[in-house]
């Protein structure tokens, strides 16, 4: 029997603590009724004893030591999933925040998931074209990757999102993905953007929203996340469809977290985040991917703003060390005007190798790109030099990179919104950049794609 | 069986009373569930564990059930080709029986039971034996036979062996000891926390050649030797892990991926069962353990991990064999310490790291190393470890970096700036480090040819040169240099691009033998030095820089390990294009030209090293012809 306690003995911050309890188990969920009846939900921190330490989703505003009671649910924070959440607006705990009606559950899911084998999955390999080419092209990216936009404020990597999302598909494929989109802490314009952007495509009966704003509970932001890979996982693994989840914003949750440790005065590590930083984003991101026998998958674009534009902060850091691969948005070239402004040179895609190449997308397309990084590298040392020295002071070899790397940016890289272009043009692009220079510096190129494409069409 | 009673849950940490009369490491089954613990700290009757596996749902009153033994391992047959998680559970088994999530307190022993093994006794009835003698072998896989050893702990003389198809479990020799009848299988256990023994440690002599140039050539490992890849995310640790995985000349490799990526051990999964040991064409497979706890699987067990695999590593060296340890990535083995030892509360040094931290890292690491074996007959092993970190931000005066980089003798620094300008392997040849040079140029002088060390240092040389011009070029620009210096940015440029850059994804490029890295290293040295020698002939420094040869040496890297010759051949070209150009640059014809071909087809192609040294003799001569 459930039983209900009134021995809250303190509150700090987000956090709970009562005793004389019976039976608390870590990570149960746990149900607060505030002496004005408002209902919260929370999950056990901590149990020590007849001590459990509580951490409140909404907040710990109009929570009193006299009048609240506690009641232990039994069990961890589950959600009822259903195919017919296509197509509607959650909040951040995945309770509809639209005027549609409750959903019908099909199956109740623990929102922790549980890890996928090692030997259960399969390696993705699937080219995803984004019609955008500094990722098709440089930075490819394939069905199951997490691929994370790293951003800075005021650079418009909600754009570059709502592009890969409006373009991705895979080739020969008819089949659609389905969006999963997870919204911690941001304002209500950017959403907004997103839900326009969505509705403008057609996409919005394909889309899951969770919406935790920023005038939100902060501490939901915690759940969000898990929230909706509960619900992608259940529609990529169990219904079949391809999902993209979309997060944002990782800063966001990644400081709803440093509160929640702060509070219970854990050491810190790097600025003051949780020393389990990596852990805890790695049980997030480690979500997606393909598994075995399975015709779904989950591919992950989260998005985060890197404070400062510091790749170095622990949050960019850590996500780099769990995704496979990162697109960073350069504040430089968005100067330049040129968008979107992807630093293909500090972007990468570790999966690129697997998901590219004949049958996939064309034989030259690892040597290609290998080599427009190499020149586009060489032409931007030449740049630096040029602006210490002079563009006088190159050689004349230096010259023809810098132009390169200057013709590379404004017609590789820049693209409109709405320009979708396909693998071949991206390709043909980047070949047709390449003659201009000259044959004996093209050394990452096999000779036989030198001759079927730089030679040919000369 | 004795239990205790849980008090307390913290994430991994459970705390547990009534648990007198335990010992510290001691493995502990938590809850009805019986999820797999570690004893971490005593104090009166209760204890701190940690646990392998989530612990959500656990809480105060539950029972925990004393095992009174350490974490062992199980060693005998069917450890190659496995796939096991951090506390030595077979993943491929745990995925048939209970689907493709991982469930909790799954109780499935490592080694399969069900599989016959054919035992070929190597001694006889009466024979006298002890700890670590072999008794007998099973051809494990095509490429590994499987010693089978007496135990540590026992020795005495053999009543019975048999011969034949045998479970790992049954019994295959009967030893009469002091302590009565001994039953001996196929397999043994060993505790993972504490190193097997060996006789004498001697010092690595012998190269661990990998196949990647910028390694083998310039900061090699030895066998039996500790190297370290710390570098920010992005430089590629994980593909130099995999590279070395594929191609050391190891006999046994142990892959532990510890706290890293679900895809990357799928990759090895795929990738590994389909490629071709160079040496005996066998698939890599049959060579290597997996070991696999991913950054998503219980924290503690990451912990685990790396003494698993150690421990497996030490049995195969303990049967004679040259073993290789990967583990990647030390840093999440690091932060599992972290914390753990946050839950105890423990007071933190650097960082929040634990105070003990460097104590474990270089423990660890020292349990590489190349050995005299225990036992008859008498035999060497070694355990070569190579340990990737990844540091917080690629800031190398972070504390796992620190201690690793006290203990070990090769550190592969990599560097993002290598890696933005898809220079692979990102490893900077200034700032590493192989302290096993000298160690292993005597291996290299004699077996390869007699000036590879000289050749490795005079490469060295030039890219030394390269980046102190490079300091210049950048304030005042490369037009303000000499043509002899500019050709040293080139010679420099040529072994960076031809030579250093190696594509991990190109079926060729991919492992380079210690004879092909030597012939192309020459191939550019060579080309350098007579450029060089072109440039004191009055040759212009534009002309040379155009030569058509340079093309061909770009693509040295593509020819396959039966074309070498060509490389050879490749001199021979060099030397054509420059005497053309010496031919249009001056209108004096004389001797020389003949005289020099012959000097190169006798030396030229060993000796390299020495023709640099005469070549100022030559100059003089030519300047005083001029004259």
């Amino acid at each position: 029997m459930i039983k209900e306690y009134s021995s809250i003995i303190q509150v700090s911050g987000p956090l709970l603590l009562v005793e004389g309890v019976e039976g608390a188990k870590y990570e149960e969920l746990v149900e607060i009724y505030t002496g004005t009846g408002e209902k919260k939900r929370g999950r056990v921190l901590e149990v020590d004893r007849d001590k459990a330490l509580i951490q409140i989703f909404e907040g710990s505003a109009g929570i009193d030591v006299r009048d609240c009671h506690v009641r232990f649910v039994g069990r961890t924070l589950h959600i009822g999933v259903s195919s017919d959440m296509l197509g509607r607006v959650f909040d951040g705990l995945g309770r509809p925040k639209d005027d549609g009606p409750e959903i019908i559950p099909e199956v109740m899911l623990d929102v922790n998931g549980a890890p996928i084998n090692p030997t259960a999955r399969n390696y993705p390999n699937e080219f995803i074209q984004t019609g955008i080419s500094s990722i098709d092209g440089i930075n490819t990216l394939v069905r199951g990757q997490k691929l994370p936009i790293f951003s800075g404020s005021g650079l418009p990597h909600n754009r570059v999102a709502a592009q890969i999302v409006r373009q991705s598909k895979v080739l020969g494929g008819a089949e659609e993905f389905a969006i999963v989109f997870g919204a911690m802490g941001i304002t209500f314009e950017e959403a907004n953007f997103f839900i326009q952007d969505f509705t403008k495509s057609g996409a919005l009966e394909r889309v899951v929203l969770f919406l935790n704003l920023a005038d939100d509970p902060a501490i939901e932001r915690v759940s969000t996340p898990r929230v909706a890979f509960t619900v992608a996982e259940y529609l990529a693994f169990e219904k079949g469809l391809h999902i993209l989840v979309v997060l944002s914003d990782m800063t966001n949750y990644a400081e709803a977290l440093r509160e929640i440790s702060a509070a219970r005065k854990e050491i810190p590590g790097r600025r003051g985040y949780p020393g389990y930083l990596y852990t805890d984003l790695a049980s997030v991101y480690e979500r997606s991917g393909r598994i075995k026998g399975k015709k779904g998958s989950i591919t992950l674009i989260p998005i985060l703003t890197m404070p400062e534009d510091d790749k170095t902060h622990p949050i960019p850091d850590l996500t780099g060390y769990i995704t496979e691969g990162q697109v960073i948005l350069s504040r430089s070239l968005y100067r330049k005007k040129i968008t979107p402004p992807i630093d293909v040179q500090q972007s990468l895609s570790r999966l690129k190798d697997k998901g590219i190449g004949k049958g996939k997308t064309r034989e030259d397309h690892a040597d290609l790109f290998n080599q427009l990084i190499a020149c586009y590298a060489r032409g931007k040392e030449a740049a630096e030099l040029s602006v210490i020295l002079g563009e006088a002071a190159l050689s004349d070899l230096d010259r023809i990179f810098l132009k390169f790397s200057n013709q590379f940016e404004e017609r590789y890289i820049s693209q409109s919104e709405d320009e979708d272009r396909t693998i071949e043009q991206t390709l043909d692009l980047g070949w047709e950049l390449l003659r201009m220079v000259p044959r004996v510096e093209m050394k990452r190129i096999r000779d036989e794609y030198l001759q079927r494409y730089y030679d040919e069409a000369e | 069986m004795r239990k205790g009673e849980i008090t307390k849950v913290s994430g991994p940490l459970v705390v547990a009373k009534g648990m007198k009369g335990s010992k510290m490491y001691d493995v502990v089954r938590v809850s009805e569930e019986r999820l797999v613990g570690e004893i971490i700290g005593l104090s009166a009757d209760t204890a701190s564990i940690q646990v392998y596996e989530e612990t959500s749902g656990i809480g105060p009153g539950e029972p925990v059930y004393i095992t009174d033994e350490p974490l062992i391992v199980e060693l005998g047959p069917g450890l190659i080709e496995s796939i096991f998680d951090g506390i030595q559970r077979p993943l491929d088994i745990i995925r048939d029986q209970t689907g493709d999530r991982i469930a909790r307190g799954v109780e499935i022993p490592a080694l399969e039971r069900d599989i016959k093994w054919a035992f070929k006794p190597l001694v006889k009835k009466d024979d006298k034996v002890c700890g670590g003698d072999i008794i007998g072998e099973v051809k494990e896989t095509a490429l590994v036979l499987h010693k089978i050893m007496i135990p540590h702990n026992v020795a005495g003389k053999i009543k019975s062996i048999k011969q034949g198809e045998y479970l790992i479990t049954d019994t295959v020799c009967e030893l009469e000891t002091k302590d009565g009848i001994v039953q001996l299988t196929l397999m043994q256990r060993w505790p993972v926390r504490l190193p097997r023994p060996y006789k004498k440690r001697l010092a690595p002599s012998l190269i661990l050649s990998t196949g990647q140039r910028v390694i083998d050539m310039f900061f090699p490992i030895a066998k039996g030797g500790t190297a370290c890849c710390p570098g920010p995310f992005g430089t590629g640790k994980t593909v130099i892990q995999h590279q070395l995985a594929k191609w050391a000349d190891a006999e046994i490799i142990v892959y532990i991926g510890c706290g890293e990526r679900g895809n990357e051990m799928t990759d090895v999964l795929m990738e590994f069962p389909a490629l071709k040991d160079p040496r005996s064409g066998e698939s890599l497979m049959k060579r290597t353990v997996l070991i696999a706890n991913t950054s998503n699987m219980p924290v503690a067990a990451r912990e685990a991990s790396v003494y698993t695999g150690i421990t497996i590593a030490e049995y195969y060296r303990d049967m004679g064999y040259s073993v290789a340890v990967m583990a990647d990535s030390t840093s999440r083995w690091a932060e599992a310490m972290r914390e753990i030892s946050g839950r105890l509360e423990e007071m933190p040094g650097e960082e929040g790291y634990p105070a003990y931290l460097s104590a474990k890292v270089s423990s660890f690491y020292e349990r590489a190393g190349r050995i005299d074996v225990v036992g008859k007959p008498s035999r060497e092993g070694a355990l070569s470890v190579i340990g990737a970190v990844s540091p917080p931000g690629g800031d190398l005066s972070d504390p796992v970096v620190q201690a690793t980089l006290r203990v070990v003798k090769v550190f592969w620094s990599l560097e993002d700036r290598l890696a933005y300008q898809r220079h692979f392997p990102a490893i900077s040849w200034l700032n590493s480090y192989s302290l096993y040079i000298d160690d292993v140029s005597e291996e290299l002088n004699t077996v390869i040819a007699k000036d590879f060390t000289d050749l490795s240092k005079e490469a060295m040389r030039l890219l030394e040169q390269e980046a102190e011009l490079q300091e210049i070029v950048r304030l005042i620009g490369v037009d303000a240099l000499s043509p002899e210096d500019r050709l040293i940015l080139e010679g420099a440029r040529s072994i960076r691009e031809d030579f250093l850059h190696q594509n991990a994804f190109h079926e060729v490029d991919t492992y380079a033998s210690l004879n092909k890295q030597y012939k192309m290293l020459a191939a550019c040295l060579y080309n350098y030095n007579k450029a060089k020698e072109a440039l004191s002939r009055g040759v212009a420094f534009d002309d040379i820089v155009k030569m058509k040869v340079r093309e061909k040496i770009s693509r040295m890297r593509y020819l396959s390990e039966s074309e070498l010759s060509s490389i050879d051949k490749l001199q021979d070209e060099i030397t054509k294009e420059f005497q053309k150009l010496l031919n249009i640059g001056s209108d004096v014809v004389d001797d020389t030209p003949v005289k020099e071909k012959e000097k190169e087809s006798t030396t030229g192609k060993e000796e390299s090293g020495k023709e640099a040294e005469k070549k100022p003799v030559k100059k003089t001569r030519r300047s005083r012809r001029k004259k």
